[in-house]
């Protein structure tokens, strides 16, 4: 696979480290009411679709960024390419 | 032996002789030709036998579909089984050799296989060899393996060279028939860079198998003038011998070439074969058509091929299988095949079981028969022929050709699950769902013709390149309509091959529907019909049509089994490259390598890190010895190891600390600057993760180490939370492993060593206890000094930039020299962790948590960090949860093997009664016995308890007695001191 980093261009797929679904940016808060159930369905409980999946990649081989891409499970089609840190700050995420 | 069956024309180079032996016997043929055309050409038809049955087999093809001439090449180390001598081409000096067979390949003493095939048809082995269960692995498998199979290994290192390259351009074009080199052509003149690929060694394709014309000149020769046009053009790259092996995602395909194959010895310097990697904005696939044989009664008899096959011998090879032939056909191309081997003296009779064909050929017809059976013991010698009016007839003679319509090669099309369709008009699928861009185009497309293989070629380059504009006319070509009535088998033979690698008959197939294997994948994995190196190229299509109908459905019903790559065999060699043996994967080596290499030291790989396991001395009997030195010289004076292969990462910024609060499960906001601490990091899951050290060097910089094994992890989970959990933190990481040498230097005696090498003064009260720091050494070299120990004696570790790695470890063992500084390896570095109880990757073994390993207390409840909640989940604390404990032997002669599990000191033995278990066992060298760290359910409140180890592995149970894990210096007073 090729893979459009949005600063580099597009990098074989053998540069990069694959994690999984990209809704591990959203961490749940360790002090709201249901930490322990939220935490749960986000370290086991994700989905695996067959079709269009946003997931994480790292760019282990290349400049270190983490990359949200949006990839048919099926195809290998990819459809849109983010740096991580944008789509978390988008998220909310901050410090 | 002359050559008896070689007659006039082809494309061989009779002015070059090649000499050859198969199977000892000595043989010539000439430049050009392949090892089949070859042997063929001298009269042997007979190259090997079949796998299961040991049936006599020859040349079914003259192309890389065929299923039975598979041969050994070469021999010795140099030995390649199971290549077809369809594709292997002459060289002087080649010796082939057959394969599968107890005896001489005429007379195989597995052929009684043969006499048993009423026992023998599919799903045969599933049924028969169930029970007694212990015969399967002492005799049935062992025979089996015995009497099946085909060629065998050298068992020997691999000689050649094989390499892996990378190719980018506009357009690849696989495939030099008339299509590929019409669309590489075309896409070459508008400028673009185009790669032109084809597995031949002559390129061409079906252009150099026939007589017709292209414009003014022979197909072969408007082949040759094309090849030469492109050859000159410097934004082409042509690539004969070169297999497109698989097309993969996002325009990558990977191809085989096979650079010296053809070679009796590759030359100086090139690799044997070159595994390619091809990136590509656009393809074209022009891969051509594969001929379809009939199943008959006894179709696979030496001298029976494909019609195709018979033309191509002829016309390419100059080559008569035989000077009488029988061409059996459903088609009209099938005639082609008849008029050139007439025209080449051949006597020829087509046998076509459509009615009424037209009979004003200049040969014999026979409309509406069938050929229903062959004889000939190790090669055709007569066909028997039902005629229209049932009636049958002999017919001697040496060669027979079935015609049974072509296949379009959709193979490429189909490896991103792609699905060919089916075609009425030609009988066969043809491509459907592309992958994306990808064009086909020619005999691959289902354009039969030379016109529309041109036309198409032109047309498929065009609209992958987005070509405006006219394109030059085309040269006239033969635009012969496909005539096919679908004819698979002749009914009434039941020993009709379909399959004739895997020996797969008609009467497989119809077992496999009677047993209720009925999909397509079901028929597959029972009868094996295609799961062969051919992948069923010829015999799949017969395996549908028959199963169709006896399902009573269409064929297009029935579907096809996926097409997966690589399209032809590979060899291991070409996947490996030059990733094997020493090079298998790129090896690291630490500052003081060269240093240790000098002191004799045994090297251990961890991950791709070379490191000194230990370094004996003259005189020494066992490792054990040496390692006992090393440990006893470190706790009594002083040693020095090299641990440069920690994960190390700056961490710097203004909100560094609050950062390292987040990876590490303890609090690092309060660490002062110039203090190390302890870290201990946790998965999301409450899993240790890996730990380390974190060294404040100053408010907003931190130096962090790792294990050597997780260094890449570990990092990357920082950047996961740096940038996808916290990204607007005021901090940057960056990995610094190779940028420091780094040496612990422990023992009662490190201060004084050290003392003669650092600049500053590092007395106990200016660099106590897990202080740190920038220093200078030698007068001014900058270097960090840390005082943590691993070993539980006083230790410091000192790095300096890499390249002074070298020089500081000379220099250490200098200033060490009064004291009989001792390096030691990973051994007593393990030894020393065991005595003191301090976990590495035996213990932080993925399922263990901060719990378990005794350091519960540290997960901070103050603070947010990574895996915090879900370690205080129900589950991983219960009361009986595992502890890190020590244990050692009640009689100390005995040894405790580590992955031992821990059971009560009586009862019974059983997975049920498991209490805990080794993690990691030495001999302590200060201790005199053996020791080893553990977990044991509830084992802080279980010390000084008797209990027993049981290793079912090595079969050995040990009494032993639970203990602390620190069995040295319990205290910590060493390492204040």
């Amino acid at each position: 696979m090729i893979i459009d980093h949005p600063l580099l261009g597009p990098r074989d797929s053998s540069e990069f480290t694959y994690l999984g679904d990209a809704r591990l940016i959203d961490r749940p808060d360790p002090d709201g009411g249901d930490a322990a159930a939220a935490f749960y369905q986000y370290a086991y409980l994700r989905d695996n679709p067959a079709g269009w999946h946003r997931e994480l990649w790292f760019h282990e081989a290349g400049d270190r960024s983490w990359l949200v891409v949006t990839r048919n499970t099926l195809t290998h089609e990819i459809s849109k390419v983010e740096l991580a840190s944008d789509v978390a700050r988008a998220q909310g995420r901050s410090k | 032996m002359s050559q008896k069956n070689r007659i006039e024309g082809g494309q061989i180079n009779r002015d070059v002789p090649l000499n050859f032996t198969f199977d000892g016997r000595r043989y010539t043929g000439h430049a050009g030709d392949t090892l089949a055309s070859a042997l063929l050409a001298n009269g042997v038809r007979l190259m090997g036998r079949s796998f299961k049955y040991h049936r006599p087999r020859g040349p079914m093809t003259a192309g890389s579909e065929e299923p039975n001439a598979l041969v050994q090449l070469r021999s010795g180390a140099l030995q390649e089984p199971n290549t077809r001598a369809t594709t292997a081409e002459l060289f002087d000096g080649l010796s082939a050799t057959s394969q599968n067979r107890l005896g001489t390949l005429s007379f195989d003493l597995l052929a009684v296989n043969d006499r048993l095939s009423n026992f023998l048809t599919a799903g045969f082995y599933y049924k028969t060899f169930m029970w007694p269960k212990a015969f399967w692995e002492k005799l049935y498998e062992p025979v089996i393996r015995r009497a099946a199979g085909l060629g065998s290994l050298s068992l020997e290192d691999d000689p050649d060279v094989y390499d892996k390259g990378f190719l980018h351009c506009d357009l690849l074009v696989i495939g030099a028939g008339p299509a590929g080199l019409m669309a590489a052509l075309t896409a070459a003149r508008s400028g673009a860079d185009v790669i032109l690929a084809d597995e031949d060694f002559a390129m061409g394709g079906r252009l150099n198998s026939e007589t017709l014309s292209v414009g003014e000149v022979s197909g072969a020769d408007w082949a040759a003038g094309t090849v030469a046009e492109l050859a000159a053009m410097p934004n082409v790259r042509l690539m004969p011998r070169t297999t497109v092996i698989g097309a993969f995602d996002h325009g990558i395909y990977g191809a085989v070439e096979r650079v010296g194959d053809h070679l009796a010895v590759p030359q100086a310097g090139k690799p044997r074969q070159i595994l390619w990697r091809i990136y590509t904005k656009k393809t074209v696939l022009a891969a051509g058509a594969i001929e379809r044989p009939i199943a008959f009664a006894n179709n696979d008899r030496p001298g029976v091929m494909t019609a195709s096959a018979l033309r191509s011998y002829a016309n390419r090879f100059g080559v008569a299988v035989d000077r009488r032939a029988v061409i059996f056909v459903n088609n009209d191309d099938g005639y082609r095949s008849a008029e050139d081997l007439h025209a080449k003296g051949i006597r020829v009779t087509v046998v076509d079981p459509r009615p009424d064909v037209s009979v004003l050929k200049d040969y014999e017809v026979l409309s509406g028969a069938q050929v229903i059976d062959t004889m000939g013991r190790l090669g055709l010698t007569f066909v028997k022929v039902r005629l229209a009016d049932g009636s049958e007839r002999t017919i001697e003679c040496g060669a027979l050709g079935t015609s049974g319509g072509w296949n379009p090669n959709v193979h490429l099309t189909c490896h991103q699950r792609g699905r060919p369709r089916w075609d009425d008009r030609l009988a066969a699928f043809v491509p459907a769902d592309l992958p994306t861009g990808m064009h086909v185009a020619g005999a691959a497309a289902g354009d039969l013709s030379t016109a529309g293989a041109l036309a198409g070629g032109q047309r498929a380059a065009q609209d992958a390149l987005a070509l405006d504009g006219s394109m030059p006319p085309l040269p006239e070509a033969e635009d012969a309509p496909v005539n096919i009535m679908p004819f698979w088998y002749v009914k009434g033979g039941e020993r009709a091959w379909l399959d004739q690698q895997n020996d797969v008959t008609v009467k497989d197939v119809r077992l496999s529907h009677q047993e209720g294997f009925r999909s397509v994948e079901h028929l597959k994995r029972y009868t094996t019909l295609g799961m062969a190196t051919d992948q069923g190229k010829t015999a799949n299509m017969g395996g549908l049509a028959i199963m169709a109908e006896l399902a009573g459905k269409a064929i297009p019903e029935v579907g096809t089994t996926i097409f997966r790559p690589p399209y032809t065999p590979v060899a291991i060699g070409a996947l490996a490259g030059r990733h094997r043996g020493a090079e298998f994967h790129p090896k690291r080596l630490t500052p003081s390598h060269a240093w240790a290499e000098e002191q004799g030291a045994v090297f251990v790989e961890a991950g791709n890190w070379m490191r000194a396991q230990y370094f004996p001395r003259t005189g020494e009997q066992s490792w054990l010895e040496t390692v006992n030195r090393e440990v006893l010289a470190t706790r009594n004076s002083v040693g020095v190891c090299d641990v440069t292969t920690l994960g190390k990462v700056d961490v710097q910024g203004a909100d560094a600390a609050d950062f390292l609060n987040m990876i590490y499960c303890n609090g690092f906001a309060k660490l002062a600057v110039g203090k190390v601490r302890y870290g201990l990091m946790l998965r999301e899951d409450g899993i240790a993760f890996d730990d380390g050290t974190a060294a404040r060097l100053a408010e907003d910089h931190f130096v962090v180490t790792t294990t050597t094994a997780n260094a890449l992890p570990v990092y990357r989970h920082m950047e996961f939370v740096r940038q996808c959990l916290v990204p607007d933190m005021d901090v940057q990481l960056i990995s610094t492993t190779e940028a420091w040498a780094q040496y612990a230097v422990a023992g009662p005696n490190a201060r004084r060593v050290l003392e003669q090498i650092v600049d500053q003064g590092i007395s106990n009260e200016t660099f106590p206890f897990m202080a740190c720091g920038n220093v200078t050494i030698c007068g001014g070299l900058r270097a960090r000094l840390f005082r943590i120990s691993f070993s539980g004696e006083l230790a410091y570790e000192i790095a300096v930039p890499t390249a002074y790695g070298d020089a500081l470890m000379r220099r250490i063992m200098e200033a060490g020299a009064a004291f009989d500084i001792t390096p030691y390896g990973t051994e007593a570095l393990g030894v020393m962790r065991i005595e003191k109880g301090h976990a590495t990757g035996n213990e932080l073994n993925g399922t263990t948590t901060a719990a378990n390993l005794g350091m519960g207390r540290m997960v901070s409840t103050k603070k947010d960090s990574i895996g915090a909640v879900l370690s205080r989940r129900e589950g991983l604390n219960t009361p009986d949860d595992l502890r890190a404990v020590g244990v050692k032997p009640v009689d100390p002669t005995q040894r405790v093997p580590a992955g031992a599990h821990l059971m009560a000191a009586e009862g019974p033995v059983d997975a049920t009664q498991d209490q805990g278990y080794l993690t990691s066992a030495c001999y302590s060298p200060n201790l005199g016995h053996h020791i080893a760290l553990a977990f044991l359910k509830d084992g802080a409140s279980r010390i000084g308890e008797t209990m027993r180890v049981v290793s079912p592995l090595t079969d050995e149970v040990v009494d032993v007695e639970i203990c602390s894990p620190h069995f040295i210096d319990p205290e910590g007073e060493r390492l204040r001191a």
